[in-house]
């Protein structure tokens, strides 16, 4: 249960020890999954980064006059393969929407929030929860009122939270940071907040179990610090329900976030999310079913991809698995 | 008095209109089985005197009846009564301070008893109960007492001379309620009669079997309803909650359901509901507007609690360049067909119905960017610092449009904040949840009475037909501020020594024409003077199975009005 | 393990006064009017005499002990009066909706029914489709099952409700016709017949419901399962020769639990907390809706009841959860 592999070589040791990050490395770089991920994840991060700087449309844009009716509701060019008859335009490679605005333009711009807000609120959320479980779990002064603490955040009911919080510190924020970043703050954090409990329940179940193995006997025999202990000791095997919460916490962040600018606490009505497009398409499912599909397969895809990643640094970071 | 004299003959006809169209449809009572109605907002109690939402007004008018409705053109109908009173008749008496009507002989509650005026006087006190915390106070304004001479006649006594009497027991929002029912929920007692919110004796075509609240109703055809044959259908499942989308649906897709209430979708996806073959969308108009109020004070929000939206004058939208460039910009008709289709009208009123209130001195048709840039320019608000948003005494022309969470309404916002734009005015939009925006919680910085923006968008209306309360929104004392806990009916603060005197001239004029004049006048002054940008005259759009019969929409008055004529075709 | 359940079911009365509190302040600054839901056409004066009817501005101190007599004094001595046929109660004020104007617990125990039979089966139908996964996509681990599952569950978890639920119905309803896209409330089972009726409204919900819970517990089941599988003791209850199976399901399984038993247990609250997206999509008026519907309608009474309702069961199962990490791991000792 070590750490460090104990080597079992009688041979002289030719190359300089390996630290244990680049073993993790060499690990994580030979699963497959997790390469896959890796890469699928970076190419949908430089596409919101940079795509709408390449990119020609203005998503924000609604044409006018005339040009309204020429644009609007245009399918995306390949639908024109298979109905001869669609109105598309090879300017809007997706087409538009019911006011014209460009449709990749604003997944591309859309992804930025949805991205930044979903992984901000994640690990938020995952670091709170991990900290909290393991704190509950490891000290069992503490396991009492951390966990009726939890419980209470299990039981308030999340929208007249959210409208207290808005009401608090909205203003304050934007004053600190400006409207945008203020916004960003506020969903970040109270997505974070209002999600952490899932996440520490499950660590604390963990750690429960764990600290009465033989390896925390032994490690505290031989005077290991508490932080030590949970650091090395404790952490590194509560690693796979972690990755799992910080996966599905991803979805749950972009979903959640495009539920709170509809009810009016996010990002000003014409800054599209994913979240955001897919719920307004819903309604026109049938006559524009690329408008559901496509933020449906991104929203899925980044999910996936992070999933996999998980997968490979759980794998990587076991030191059962790794050299196997 | 000449055009209610018409308004009678009109209804009369009508009358004889819908029982010649029921003429091919009769037979026993209860021969066509179930008819399923679906409302997206579920009714939570069928008492409109303790809830005004339509939801409950309309469910409840299906057992509950007044004394006259509106018909679907606005004319009043007798009901219970033989006739509409009016001075020509007697009914209503020279100095306008009494209105007696006469209800019809042999009128039964669904229980047998028989219906008399003291359940009508009862119903009076049920509302005016000052612990009742009555939600149709204001059909009641005005009046000083209730007379019963015999068990047929009601003699409604206002303070004043009053030139629409047909405020109480008119229209689905004062049914007449049972006194023996509600005998002991007279004023704070009126929550604890459960039994009775939730199940009233009516005379009304249905009678409730199961009640459950915000969610579904189960009725029962009358057995002692007044027409023999009527009502056609034998029960009645009348379900609550979900979305437009799911009511329509479920009615033109589907065909699980045969009538649905109000559906707000854009008119592609009305279409393509339609398609699905088994409903049809039907519109009426009313008296509601989508309209942007303009703040007459100033937002900034860097001034004090006590001053914010409260001192005036706005730094610039006052400035009749300002509003009218703003107005000139919007291109009515493609906001129509964008978000009502079928369903809504291009408008320049405030009060775009009855006719004889409708102004139709303004036209405001086309959009015209070119223009409204040319008067901004001519009033030398121009862009002076090459940020292509214009300077207006000494400010730039920046604001904030905050509107209810909508998805026809932030298209709208979309669209609107483009032309503006264009026009060198630049806009921030925002959406605030429907529960806070119209809360009215002074708590809340985002409700519309509190107008913490520059410009904000909604639709109002009023009910009857009779605009003189509701163009009342416009007086200077209306206006919120924070020693009345930001309530007031006058959003924009719009405030106008003529426009006060004129209306105050309004409400003491008899003559229907002249009061038609009266309101035109005041519309005009309100819409000219930039009280508000109106948008779009929004009708009502439900939709009813295809093989659902006798559905005439009335927007007037409760959907449901004319539920008794309903048939199943064959 | 006896002792420290009487002493955290003591601790738990404290925690949930306090609890309540905490949710009676937050309701109580969260903006918002009961009368929002009246049309604009009802002018302020009226308003506020319906406020004032309702007893909307009382302080919290005078309101907030009402509500506690009223909940646990007057509502028990009521459904003792309705199972016993006596009259404690004697007409004391129950806890009334501000929407309705009746009895809250009424409107709750009318809606307990079909959230039971949606939300519960969903739970019942996703634990006994997760678990197997869960097992079998870590003991194959990167199998073409694993994969499957994994691209499964992870765009099921990825979907939200609000569109999956509208694709079954165009898909079901719209489409083939086999189900009613909305469900109906007011239908009993009382035979063959009518079951057959009841499943065929449910089936949609349930499975919209089941694919996201599914997706959540087989991904903490695999997880956990493959933290075990390659422990000490699995070698060592190979090497001992028992067979393959007893060593995955029992030896293994049984240390997998922890996580899944957390994560069920807080899930069965949700159970009575019901599915809002769900149940809205569908018109299943559960709890889900009662609670939204009240939320929206700032109907203070209703959502107090429903949310402490709703604390209760979660400090239970929380509970429960604790005392079956004890008899799943018997070295967890809590005193």
């Amino acid at each position: 249960m070590t750490e460090t592999p104990i080597t079992m070589d009688k041979v002289e040791p030719t190359a300089p020890p390996r630290s244990q990050w680049a073993d993790v490395w060499d690990q994580f770089r030979h699963h497959r999954g997790a390469m896959w991920g890796a890469g699928v994840f970076l190419f949908i991060v430089f596409l919101v980064l940079f795509g709408p700087w390449i990119y020609w449309n203005d998503p924000q844009y609604v044409p006018t006059g005339r040009d309204f009716l020429n644009l609007r509701d245009t399918r995306p060019i390949y639908v024109a393969l298979f109905d001869s008859g669609a109105k598309t335009n090879w300017l809007h490679p997706l087409g538009t929407d019911n006011l014209g605005r460009d449709f990749l333009g604003r997944l591309l711009i859309g992804g930025r929030i949805s991205l930044a807000v979903g992984m901000a609120a994640m690990i938020l959320s995952v670091v709170l929860g991990t900290f909290i479980g393991v704190l509950a779990g490891y000290f069992r002064m503490l396991d009492g009122p951390l966990m009726r603490l939890t419980d209470l955040f299990l039981a308030l009911p999340l929208l007249p939270l959210l409208l207290v919080a808005v009401l608090l510190f909205r203003d304050k924020l934007s004053g600190m940071f400006g409207p945008e970043g203020g916004t960003f703050i506020l969903i970040v954090t109270l997505v974070g907040v209002t999600s952490w409990m899932q996440t520490a329940r499950i660590v604390r179940g963990d750690v429960l179990a764990l600290k009465e193995r033989e390896f925390i006997l032994a490690a505290r025999s031989i005077g290991t610090t508490p932080s030590k202990m949970i650091a090395r000791h404790l952490l590194p095997n509560v690693m796979s329900p972690i990755m799992v919460s910080a996966t599905l916490g991803i979805a749950t962040a972009i979903i959640t976030e495009s539920a709170l600018s509809f009810l009016g606490f996010g990002f000003p009505p014409d800054f599209p999310t994913w979240g955001k497009l897919l719920f307004d398409a819903v309604d026109r499912m049938q006559l524009y079913p690329e408008r559901v599909i496509w933020p449906g397969i991104l929203i899925s895809l980044t999910v996936l991809s992070v999933n996999y990643v998980g997968d490979g640094l759980r794998d990587a970071l076991d030191p059962r698995i790794r050299g196997r | 008095m000449k055009l209610m004299t018409a308004l009678m003959g009109a209804s009369a006809l009508a009358a004889v209109a819908t029982t010649a169209f029921a003429a091919g449809h009769e037979g026993p009572r209860g021969r066509d089985g179930e008819v399923k109605i679906i409302y997206w907002q579920a009714p939570s109690i069928l008492n409109p005197y303790l809830s005004s939402g339509t939801k409950d007004i309309e469910s409840a008018s299906m057992v509950i009846e007044p004394l006259a409705r509106y018909d679907q053109d606005g004319n009043l109908v007798p009901w219970l009564v033989d006739e509409i009173p009016t001075t020509e008749n007697g009914g209503v008496s020279e100095d306008l301070t009494s209105i007696t009507w006469k209800i019809t002989p042999g009128i039964t509650w669904s229980d047998g008893s028989p219906f008399t005026s003291a359940d009508v006087k009862f119903t009076y006190e049920y509302c005016s109960h000052p612990e009742g915390g009555c939600a149709q106070l204001t059909k009641f304004g005005g009046v000083s007492s209730i007379e019963t001479p015999d068990d047929l006649t009601v003699v409604v006594n206002f303070e004043g001379s009053t030139p629409f009497p047909y405020g109480p027991f008119v229209g689905g929002e004062s049914p007449i309620l049972q006194a023996a029912q509600f005998a002991d929920c007279l004023g704070a007692r009126a929550p604890e009669c459960t039994e009775a919110n939730f199940n009233p004796i009516g005379t009304g075509p249905f009678v409730v079997t199961e009640f459950k609240p915000n969610d579904v109703i189960t009725m029962a055809a009358n057995e002692n309803y007044r027409t023999d044959g009527k009502p056609a259908f034998a029960s009645v499942t009348f379900k609550g909650g979900g979305d437009a989308a799911a009511a329509g649906r479920a009615v033109m897709e589907t065909g699980e359901f045969d009538y649905a209430w109000n559906l707000q979708l854009a008119p592609d996806v009305i279409a393509k509901m339609q398609e699905g073959g088994k409903g049809t969308p039907v519109v009426g108009f009313g008296t509601l507007v989508e309209r942007i109020m303009l703040n007459h004070t100033n937002p900034d929000p860097s001034l004090g609690p006590d001053e914010r939206a409260v001192v005036r004058p706005h730094p610039f939208l006052q400035e009749p360049a300002v509003y009218k460039a703003m107005s000139m910009a919007i291109d009515r008709p493609l906001l129509v067909e964008v978000g009502y289709g079928q369903a809504g009208r291009v408008t320049c009123n405030w009060v775009p119905a009855p006719q004889l209130y409708a102004s139709t001195s303004m036209n405001c048709d086309t959009q015209d960017l070119a223009g409204a840039n040319a008067l901004l320019d001519e009033a030398g608000f121009t862009d002076s610092d090459g940020d292509g948003v214009r300077e207006a005494n000494g400010v730039p022309m920046k604001i904030l449009y905050q509107t209810s969470t909508n998805a026809v309404r932030q298209d709208f916002q979309a669209l609107i904040k483009q032309w503006w734009a264009e026009i060198g005015i630049e806009a921030e939009l925002r959406n605030v949840d429907a529960s806070v925006f119209f809360g009215g919680d002074p708590g809340s910085p985002d409700t519309f009475q509190k107008f913490y923006a520059d410009v904000e968008m909604y639709a109002n209306n009023f009910s009857g037909t009779d605009p003189q309360s509701y163009l009342g929104n416009g007086l200077c004392d209306k206006a919120p501020s924070p020693d009345k806990q930001w309530q007031g009916e006058n959003i924009s603060r719009f405030c106008m020594e003529e426009f006060d005197a004129l209306h105050a001239q309004l409400a003491s004029t008899g003559d229907l024409n002249e009061r038609g004049r009266i309101a035109q006048e005041l519309n005009d002054m309100a819409v000219s003077n930039g009280m508000m940008i109106p948008l779009v005259d929004r009708g009502r759009l439900s939709a009813h199975s295809n093989s659902l019969g006798g559905v005439i929409l009335n927007t007037w008055d409760s959907e449901l009005w004319n539920v008794a004529d309903w048939y199943r075709m064959k | 393990m006896l002792t420290y359940t009487i002493r955290r079911l003591i601790l738990s009365v404290p925690t949930l006064l306090f609890i309540s509190l905490v949710i009676f302040l937050l309701l109580k600054l969260a903006p918002g009017d009961p009368m929002a839901s009246q049309p604009l056409t009802v002018p302020p004066e009226v308003r506020e005499k319906m406020r004032i009817a309702l007893g909307v501005g009382q302080p919290w101190y005078i309101a907030f002990p009402k509500w506690l007599y009223q909940f646990f004094v007057v509502e028990p001595l009521y459904l003792f009066d309705a199972m016993l046929g006596t009259d404690w109660a004697g007409g004391q004020q129950r806890v009334i909706s501000w929407q309705t104007r009746s009895p809250v617990m009424d409107i709750v125990m009318q809606r307990i029914p079909q959230t039971l039979w949606v939300v519960g089966v969903a739970y019942v139908v996703a634990i006994l489709i997760a678990i197997p996964i869960g097992i079998y996509s870590a003991y194959r681990q990167y199998s073409w099952f694993d994969n499957a599952g994994t691209f499964v569950t992870m765009v099921g978890f990825s979907v939200p409700p609000f569109f999956s639920g509208v694709l079954v119905i165009v898909i079901f309803s719209v489409w083939l016709g086999w189900f009613p896209s909305i469900y109906d409330t007011t239908h009993k089972v009382t035979d063959w017949a009518s079951f057959k009726v009841q499943l065929q409204q449910m089936v949609m919900p349930v499975m919209v419901l089941a694919l996201q819970i599914t997706s959540q517990l087989s991904r903490f089941m695999r997880a956990s399962m493959l933290d075990n599988l390659n422990q000490d003791y699995v070698r060592t209850a190979r090497a001992k020769g028992l067979g393959e199976k007893t060593v995955v399901l029992v030896h293994v399984l049984r240390n997998s639990l922890i996580p899944v038993v957390t994560v069920i247990a807080l899930g069965v609250p949700s159970i009575f907390g019901g599915a809002i997206i769900t149940e809205q999509v569908f018109k299943v008026n559960g709890i889900g809706q009662l609670l939204i519907t009240a939320i929206q309608a700032n109907d203070l009474p209703m959502v107090q009841t429903l949310t402490f309702i709703f604390a209760i069961l979660i400090v239970l199962f929380n509970l429960i959860a604790d005392v079956l990490y004890g008899l799943l791991d018997p070295r967890i000792r809590y005193d």
